[in-house]
């Protein structure tokens, strides 16, 4: 019993956060560089937090993570952090010549009042930044928001600085990817590819965090939105925002920079969620859905209606991001399953109104919370509370999934005990039947293991 | 909308006068929004009659993230919109991270909104530029023009010539601009012509003298502005005069800051040394 020290009875709480449902706002801002081609992300801060968010992406994409940081020293945390900049953009430009430096703040920088808009511009200013190459910036203080916020942050740096609106209008959609797998990102753009709607997706991670073994390092792999997709979309026909918490931010800035219209719908997990974004694809590509879409969808819900009786009614825990865990939530009541306990770390009013829009009629017992205090600790109580029948979040999870004996499949970020997840999406009707495989196997194995002899069967 | 902040050493008398300069304007018929950026919280008392006011971060203590700017932002004297930033006790956590929160969370709940209709907003910041947090006003799309309240003491001028060097770094990179010295007079031999001397020296000029005046203090007891306390009296009319100066200024420049021997030189020549 590794948490054996957990209690089923529920104390208030106004500060302390146990085993929190989130991560550091420059994780998601190294990961969402990352999906920019040639670009290196860096780290404007000591050299711990490098340390810490390079070694958290690659834990979970089992790839090397390239970043720079600005080293502060004690004295940097006096005067401030400008002159380690400047140096650092010099070197980096020189020695690891990336195309873009994605610049993020951290706890320390943010605090000490370091104004990287202005470091930015002075640098440019001073010729720091060679001709053809460019510098973005983003503030990313991890006491506001969560990882989720600090990818949102980068993207819509990224989107403040490149796209440019000429006289030309494109054929084309602008897809802006919430925090997904490279695998996921795949699957985007094969979707996109049949469905004959062209588009550029930012961020790309896809051939950058899944590069194959070639025997030779690559600073740079050849995967990432590049700098002429990125300027092209301020003459984009549309937006497309996956997920609000990740996306809206920078749709927002494209609207109002290059009046690109946006829409803003959930990442496509599940049936519903991808139904609306096919649509929502279609509506903005203008085109027709093609045969092949519908009938993967008809594979998805053939198996859910064969396995029917395995998912009915089982009680269902889920932690997570809440761009990635809506949809998902929103699949388990489409399959019959019960998500009883939702929390994700990652504040914003709207997702409590989310949960009540899929929940409050089909699971009304449900108990759902996010923000700071609605960590793992507080999902592990509600179990004790009540069981569940299946847990569903990122590794973290195993400690609970082992203490109270339950079926657990690992979907979220991190996941650094398993592999597979940047290997095989999640999303679309492809995806949702690997997320029905995942779960019915978890089921099923512990059904096979602890039913008794009478009732074990070989035919499922 | 043009958008001022008012620096100076602390006690100088920046809150006084910036609210009394606010009340001049109000007066003149412009919609005025102040922020105060010190964690005392008085930026904004003479406007509202009180000390009332619960501060953006204390808002944001009690109720988390989820504000409504109804919750901060309060009407006072003339229509004019009051905030307070607000900050932590004296000796404890960050005052300087404090602004920078307070007006992150003001822009994100649209206090600036054009529905609003606001033609100046005034931050009134604490002493000295002494950390970046106290800097904020004066980054991009923030504070434009900087007025240095200052007097013919040394203190505040060498605290003044230490504010130009703050607006000259953040100036280079962007369009915050030294608008003018106010000296707020403390009755100091030569006052008026060192204070002019040293604002052409720094390349600026100052912009109006406020003559000292024990009116400012009566009207302060009872919680009010000059001129909405006795707006016949010359000390409003002093108020007025200034607020219609920095309505009409159109000098704003990249500020040159002395060296230190430079503002002990202007001292001995005006006669303050002996």
């Amino acid at each position: 019993m590794l948490l054996r020290h957990t209690t089923k009875e529920v104390k208030e709480r106004n500060a302390l956060t146990v085993n929190p449902a989130k991560t550091c706002q420059p994780v998601g801002a190294m990961y969402a560089a990352l999906g920019v081609h040639g670009c290196l992300p860096h780290s404007h801060g000591s050299q711990g937090c490098c340390s810490y968010h390079r070694s958290a992406l690659t834990r979970h994409y089992k790839e090397p993570v390239m970043a720079a940081t600005s080293s502060f020293t004690e004295g940097s945390s006096v005067f401030g952090g400008q002159a380690n900049l400047m140096q650092a953009i010099e070197t980096i430009f020189s020695v690891y010549e990336p195309e873009i430096i994605a610049i993020h703040s951290t706890c320390l920088s943010e605090t000490i009042g370091d104004d990287l808009n202005q470091m930015a511009i002075k640098a440019r200013e001073e010729g720091k930044v060679p001709l053809g190459k460019f510098i973005v910036q983003a503030a990313t203080p991890s006491y506001v928001g969560s990882h989720v916020t600090g990818y949102a942050n980068m993207l819509d740096a990224f989107v403040k600085y490149f796209p440019e609106k000429t006289d030309e209008k494109r054929r084309q959609i602008n897809l802006l990817s919430g925090w997904v797998e490279p695998a996921d990102m795949r699957e985007l753009k094969r979707i996109m590819k049949v469905m004959k709607v062209k588009s550029v997706l930012l961020p790309d991670t896809s051939d950058v965090l899944d590069t194959p073994m070639t025997g030779k390092f690559e600073m740079y792999p050849k995967g990432g939105t590049t700098i002429p997709e990125m300027v092209s979309m301020g003459d984009s026909m549309q937006t497309l925002g996956l997920g609000e918490w990740a996306t809206e931010k920078a749709a927002i800035t494209l609207d109002n920079q290059c009046k690109v219209p946006f829409e803003l719908t959930d990442i496509p997990v599940g049936i519903k969620a991808t139904d609306r974004f096919i649509q929502a694809l279609a509506k903005a590509g203008r085109v027709s859905i093609p045969e092949q879409i519908s009938e993967e969808r008809g594979r998805l819900i053939d198996v859910i209606t064969d396995m029917h009786q395995y998912l009915y009614g089982k009680r269902v825990a889920v932690y997570g991001d809440p761009d990635n865990i809506i949809p998902l939530i929103e699949f388990l009541v489409d399959m019959d399953m019960k998500p009883v306990y939702i929390v994700s770390g990652t504040p914003g009013k709207r997702f409590e109104e989310r949960m009540a829009e899929i929940l409050s009629e089909r699971v009304p017992e449900a108990k759902y919370k996010n923000g700071p205090q609605a960590d793992i600790f507080q999902i592990h109580q509600w179990i004790k509370d009540e069981p569940v029948d299946l847990l569903i979040g990122n590794t973290y999870g195993k400690y609970i999934a082992r203490d109270e004996n339950i079926p657990f499949v690992r979907m979220g970020f991190p996941i650094v005990d398993r592999i597979g997840h940047s290997y095989f999406s999640t999303l679309g009707y492809m995806g949702g039947l690997r997320i029905v495989e995942k779960i019915l196997g978890a089921l099923m194995d512990k059904q096979d293991a602890t039913c008794l002899e009478e009732k074990f069967e070989l035919v499922m | 909308m043009r958008k001022i902040a008012i620096y100076g050493k602390g006690g100088i008398g920046k809150s006084t006068t910036t609210q009394n300069t606010v009340a001049g304007l109000a007066e003149a018929g412009f919609n005025v929004m102040v922020v105060g950026c010190d964690p005392k919280a008085d930026s904004t008392r003479l406007l509202l009659g009180g000390l009332a006011q619960k501060t953006v971060l204390d808002t944001l203590r009690e109720e988390g993230e989820d504000i409504d700017l109804e919750d901060v932002v309060k009407p006072g004297y003339g229509g004019t919109r009051c905030v307070e930033s607000g900050g932590p006790e004296p000796g404890v956590g960050c005052a300087g991270r404090g602004i920078i929160t307070s007006i992150n969370l003001l822009e994100q709940l649209g206090a600036w909104d054009e529905k609003f209709k606001i033609d100046y907003t005034f931050y009134d910041v604490l002493g000295d530029v002494v950390c970046g947090g106290f800097a904020m006003p004066m980054r991009e799309g923030k504070a434009e023009e900087i007025y240095i309240v200052v007097s013919g003491e040394m203190m505040a001028m060498y605290a003044a010539n230490n504010i130009c060097k703050g607006i000259q770094k953040y100036a280079q990179a962007g369009v915050v601009r030294l608008g003018g010295l106010i000296c707020n007079s403390r009755k100091v031999d030569n006052e008026r012509e060192m204070i002019e001397e040293l604002a052409r020296q720094l390349g600026t000029k100052m912009i109006h003298f406020v003559p000292r005046d024990n009116m400012v203090q009566r009207a302060e007891i009872n919680r009010k502005t000059v001129i909405e306390f006795e707006p016949t009296h010359s000390q409003a009319d002093e108020y007025r005069a200034l607020s219609k100066a920095i309505n009409e200024n159109t000098n704003f420049v990249i500020p040159t800051p002395l060296a230190m021997e430079d503002l002990e030189t202007l001292l001995i020549d005006f006669g303050i040394a002996n």
